[in-house]
């Protein structure tokens, strides 16, 4: 299984998000600065038996606890704000090339219909939307929506966003489909990930793109991520982690392929302390970003 | 997707507020064609001011139309990824709407600007040079510096630096039309306000809060924007203000930004004096009270920039002419001590230990500077004070030019910092465009403030140095001072270093 499929693009992509000149891949670091985003509790808890919900209700409650501070950069969201600039030209490149869109146009996305999965606070979604893509942000938990709405609003560009309270395999049974399908720092969360990457195949075009990113469950990621946050800064109950529910990036390109998407471009986030900003990296090792494109059938 | 904006026609546009008594003419809501002329509708804001229960609305309002102002909508003009963004420019300056046209052979203005080869590629890049280069500038590529003991003198070639030139020296109405000009041809959808910013309202409501709103959405996206009122009585909505309206900036005074700074116990006499040939030369002396700086400005004129006690400035500034360029020749070269001949002191010690690196320019003899027939403007005097605004970035304002730092102009510097700025914030604007951020927001915009504070920071110390170095006599430590300079001159390699920091090119070695 070949993961690691570096881009071509990845040094002018570093240009783009401005924070390339100092990559130190040793510095990534990213669980520790962000201890409620990635932790599974205790035990897997138990699914509603007949449904094939993605929901973990246990996760959701997580979200919906710190829900109105989606929007403070400074509160427990932080890592996803200083992330977006980095993610975001990650999308830019990629999508780019693969729609043939001009990488100089203020809004390369103009023409494209992108589902946000797990939107949360809509800190993606927002961005997508001022890039030109039509967007709508979907998250299983009913307060983020409400949240994504009333921050969207403020902006005349971004109130364009069509927020729904649902989930992915909601929408595949609409029989919804998209240019792009994003799912960012949402996989971990979720009940099954590899049905949960099944539904974000039926939602993507034939030859559309699929992105997931993630945390690594590497033994680097491991350290960083869990000691970190539990054992020596002590923000988290010990065990609060469960390790086992991170992905490595062989395990998401394998159910990814499973799911008939191809994944064509993976680059990892690198964390700077010294800077406080996010690059690319060919450094897979803790945070990753995957680009697929469903293979048409 | 096709959008209204693609086919909007592309001019700076003068906005002339309608009278106030209109909207009560009408008892109907708002017409669209009610604006004022050249503005179009249309849903998407990107891209094209639009009105809002009448008030325009803009992406950038840039505050103060000055020579940094200016350079920065022709830099946002200028770039594929910011060229659509809607600006406006407030400044009631009349040169803005209606600046007379500058003749080749008019007298040369006072003031001038140094302008480095930093400066100079951001005007190519933005299509301004080739404005400038159709009016009076003058090219140096020699700079002579001296000491009125005469014991050491330094000169530097542009040659050193492996430069064509070491600057330029430029009128500064010359730089604004030439900016001007520029933002007139450009594809760009600007309007020129001709009134000033009275005040300013910032958001401060966050999210969680506008909870139960029933204001429509219209009204929130205002809140959440930066509401200028402006003198005329007018007002006007921007996710952005940048605050280029110079050292007395009222926009930072609104942001509540709070500066540091000082004044000197001294002062400059600034005017334009003629030489019976052309110049090519920067020279400065250093005198007793301070420099005098004869900068060449084309054909046969120069600027002098002369420090001197704020007594003597305003005793200089009345005097007759036939007096006054007595003074400046004696200034220059005839009086206080002997013209550094030879090098006795120094340079010949230091040449031997640093013969390897010794370049042409070392062997080069001592010149004496043009001699001064007449003056052909007025004088101006006016203090030396350093000032520095503590941030540069808030929620929606930004500080660029005079506004975020003013220097003497001894060194030349203070437009080029300004520049310096321009490149770095519309670089990070159009970052911020490129990953879909909202312009205005903080974290973008401290990024901005992280690039330029540095750099600015290490220019005003070394401003402040030279300032303190040179602004008294300490009597047997000139023979050091000018030891120093003969070192420096023998140092090939140094040199190039000093030349390097002083055209803007090369960080100072404390920060890299
Ligand atoms: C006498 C003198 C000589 C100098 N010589 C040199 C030199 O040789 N070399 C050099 O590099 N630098 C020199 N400087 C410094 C240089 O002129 C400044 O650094 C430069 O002009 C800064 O440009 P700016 O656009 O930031 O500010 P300014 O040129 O001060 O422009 C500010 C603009 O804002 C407008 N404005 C102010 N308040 C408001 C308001 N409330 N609303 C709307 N508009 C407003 C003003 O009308 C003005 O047009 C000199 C300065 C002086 C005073
Ligand atoms: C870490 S946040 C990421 C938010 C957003 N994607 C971002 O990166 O800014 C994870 C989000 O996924 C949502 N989520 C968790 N499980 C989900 C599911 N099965 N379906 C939809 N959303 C889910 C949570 O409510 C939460 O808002």
């Amino acid at each position: 299984m070949s993961h690691r499929m570096f881009l071509r693009s990845l040094y002018r992509l570093q240009n783009l998000s401005r924070s390339s000149s100092n990559i130190n891949p040793k510095h990534a670091v990213f669980a520790a600065f962000q201890p409620l985003l990635h932790n599974r509790p205790y035990a897997n808890t138990p699914q509603p038996a007949a449904s094939a919900s993605s929901v973990n209700q246990t996760e959701l409650a997580k979200f919906a606890a710190i829900a109105d501070s989606w929007w403070d950069v400074e509160g427990p969201f932080k890592p996803l704000h200083i992330m977006n600039p980095t993610r975001l030209a990650f999308l830019r490149s990629t999508l780019c090339r693969h729609f043939g869109k001009d990488p100089f146009s203020a809004r390369p996305f103009e023409g494209l219909k992108v589902v946000d999965v797990g939107c949360g606070g809509g800190i993606l979604s927002e961005p997508l939307a001022r890039m030109g893509a039509s967007v709508i942000g979907i998250d299983a938990e009913e307060k983020n929506i409400k949240i994504a709405r009333l921050h969207a609003d403020l902006d005349p560009v971004a109130s364009s966003i069509e927020y729904r309270c649902t989930t992915a395999e909601n929408l595949v049974e609409e029989q919804m489909k998209f240019d792009a399908v994003i799912a960012s720092e949402v996989i971990e969360h979720v009940a099954d990930p590899a049905e949960f990457c099944k539904s974000l195949s039926a939602l993507t075009m034939s030859n559309g793109a699929t992105v997931i990113s993630t945390i690594n469950r590497s033994m680097r990621a491991y350290a960083t991520a869990i000691v970190a946050a539990e054992y020596i800064l002590h923000w988290l109950p010990k065990g609060t982690h469960q390790w086992s529910s991170f992905l490595t990036p062989e395990e998401l390109v394998l159910i990814l392929q499973r799911a008939s998407i191809s994944v064509e471009e993976m680059a990892g986030f690198a964390y700077d302390p010294l800077t406080g900003q996010w690059s690319l990296s060919d450094d897979i090792g803790v945070n990753f970003i995957a680009f697929g494109v469903k293979i048409s059938q | 997707m096709s959008r209204l904006i693609a086919t909007r026609r592309l001019v700076s546009k003068i906005f002339i507020p309608r009278l106030a008594t209109r909207a009560f003419c009408t008892d109907a809501p708002e017409k669209l064609n009610d604006v004022p002329s050249g503005s179009h509708f249309n849903k998407e804001p990107e891209g094209d001011e639009h009105f809002m229960n009448d008030v325009p609305q803009h992406d950038i309002a840039i505050v103060g139309g000055g020579m940094v102002g200016m350079a920065l909508a022709c830099s946002l003009a200028s770039m594929p990824l910011t060229k659509h963004l809607s600006i406006a420019i407030i400044d009631s300056n009349p040169a803005l709407s209606n600046g007379p046209v500058i003749k080749k052979d008019d007298p040369p203005d006072p003031r001038v600007s140094t302008v480095t080869p930093s400066t100079i590629s951001l005007f190519k890049d933005i299509g301004a040079w080739e404005h400038v280069e159709q009016h009076r500038h003058a090219y140096f590529d020699k700079m002579q510096v001296w000491d009125y003991t005469g014991f050491g003198y330094t000169k530097y070639n542009a040659r050193d630096a492996d430069k064509d030139v070491l600057g330029c020296v430029v009128e500064n109405k010359v730089l604004h039309k030439s900016l001007l000009s520029c933002l007139q041809n450009k594809d760009f959808n600007s309007t020129i306000y001709p009134t000033r910013l009275s005040s300013l309202s910032l958001p401060t409501r966050s999210v969680s809060s506008a909870g139960a709103s029933v204001s429509s959405t219209s009204s929130k996206n205002l809140a959440n924007l930066a509401k200028l009122d402006l003198s005329d009585g007018t007002n006007l909505y921007a996710k952005l203000v940048v605050g280029a309206d110079g050292s007395k900036s009222r926009v930072r005074e609104l942001a509540g930004i709070k500066t540091t700074g000082w004044n000197y116990s001294q002062s400059a006499v600034i005017c334009t004096v003629e030489h019976p040939t052309e110049n090519f030369c920067a020279w400065q002396r250093f005198l007793p009270a301070g420099p005098i700086a004869l900068l060449p400005i084309g054909d046969n004129f120069s600027n002098i920039v002369w420090t001197m006690s704020p007594k003597d400035a305003s005793n200089h500034k009345i005097m007759n002419e036939v007096d006054f360029v007595k003074a400046v020749n004696h200034a220059l070269d005839s009086g206080y001590g002997p013209r550094p001949e030879s090098r006795v002191f120094g340079g010949d010690v230091l040449s031997s230990f640093f013969r390897p690196d010794v370049t042409s320019s070392v062997h080069e003899r001592f010149e004496p500077p043009p001699k001064v027939v007449r003056l052909v403007s007025d004088r101006m005097a006016f203090p030396l004070s350093l000032m520095h605004a503590n941030q540069y970035a808030s929620k929606r304002v930004v500080l660029i030019g005079d506004a975020a730092h003013t220097v003497h102009p001894l060194a030349g510097q203070g437009v080029n910092m300004g520049y310096g700025d321009v490149s770095s914030l519309s670089n990070v604007i159009a970052d911020g465009v490129a990953v879909g951020s909202d312009i205005g927001e903080v974290t973008l915009l401290k990024k901005y403030e992280a690039e330029r504070k540095t750099a600015n920071i290490a220019m005003m110390a070394v401003l402040d140095g030279f300032q303190k170095a040179y602004s008294v006599d300490f009597g047997p430590i000139n023979i050091l001072r000018a030891a120093a300079f003969n070192g420096a001159n023998v140092f090939a390699p140094l040199k190039r270093n000093i030349i390097s920091y002083a055209s803007g090119e090369r960080r100072l070695p404390f920060l890299s």
